[in-house]
């Protein structure tokens, strides 16, 4: 039984679409950072991460989120979540995620939200 | 041996291991301690939610805690016998609704619940503490959580209802 977490990345401008896809836990979790640097260091000034495809994120994996949305905020940039379980916005809402980094109920309107101003 | 009970039971007493409630429906679960067992574990709260028609986001509920507590065995419990014992529960009390209720149950050294430090988005964020949220999840997720541990090992029995 293998529950690894797979994780597609697009790149659109200066925006990194991010879509998991399973258990998001350490593994999962530092796979997504891994990808999520790559792309800050390659000039990405935001992060959509798409979680549709994923029903749970373990705390470890939220602790690993956390970290990327720290660097995100470190550059200035922005990190939206979307399409998120309503147990998985609850866990990041009892973590304090959702105080820093936005979450919206669609793909659209988190690519929306991180558009550049005018 | 500490007993704390982080959420009052409702209604009933929770049921004690290994006594049906109710026409209760047990199943046991052994899974050793390694990597993304605590999935294989989450496949049966699955399955028995749906027995009881349990909506699908309170089973995710279930799953996430279950996934908490198996965890924090992984990594603290040093089980003597390198493995954590699970039982699944469902049933319905007198007059009320039907449950899910879970029992993780590891062998290891046991903690002192009480002294364990409450996290916080603060401290999370602005102290750089980002580990520490299992049992807070648990208890946030769950209608009911008791743990009990001592030098014999911890128990979390945690029920959610229908």
């Amino acid at each position: 039984m293998s529950e690894a977490c797979k994780i597609a990345v697009e790149r659109r401008g200066d925006v990194a679409i991010f879509w998991t896809d399973g258990y998001i836990n350490n593994q999962g979790g530092e796979e997504i950072a891994r990808q999520a640097y790559s792309q800050l260091d390659s000039g990405a000034r935001a992060l959509v991460m798409n979680l549709e495809k994923t029903r749970i994120v373990n705390s470890i994996g939220i602790s690993i989120l956390i970290e990327v949305l720290e660097k995100v905020m470190d550059r200035k940039g922005a990190l939206a979540f979307c399409n998120l379980t309503p147990t998985i916005d609850k866990t990041f809402r009892i973590m304090g995620l959702a105080q820093y980094a936005a979450i919206y109920p669609t793909q659209e309107e988190a690519l929306r939200a991180v558009a550049p101003a005018g | 041996m500490h007993i704390l009970v982080d959420k009052p039971m409702s209604r009933r007493e929770v049921a004690r291991p290994g006594v049906s409630e109710l026409g209760a429906r047990e199943i046991s679960l052994t899974i050793p301690v390694a990597a993304d067992m605590e999935i294989v574990a989450t496949a049966q709260a699955s399955a028995l939610g749906e027995f009881i028609q349990m909506p699908r986001d309170k089973i995710d509920e279930v799953k996430l805690a279950i996934v908490e507590a198996c965890i924090n065995a992984f990594e603290h419990a040093h089980s003597r016998d390198d493995r954590v014992h699970l039982t699944f529960r469902v049933g319905r009390e007198e007059s009320g609704p039907e449950f899910l209720e879970v029992e993780v149950l590891d062998q290891g050294e046991g903690f002192e619940h009480l002294s364990v430090e409450i996290p916080s988005p603060e401290k999370t964020f602005e102290e750089g503490k980002k580990r520490g949220w299992g049992l807070q999840i648990i208890r946030s997720l769950m209608d009911s959580v008791a743990i009990t541990s001592g030098d014999w090992g911890t128990r979390i029995l945690m029920r959610k209802y229908k």
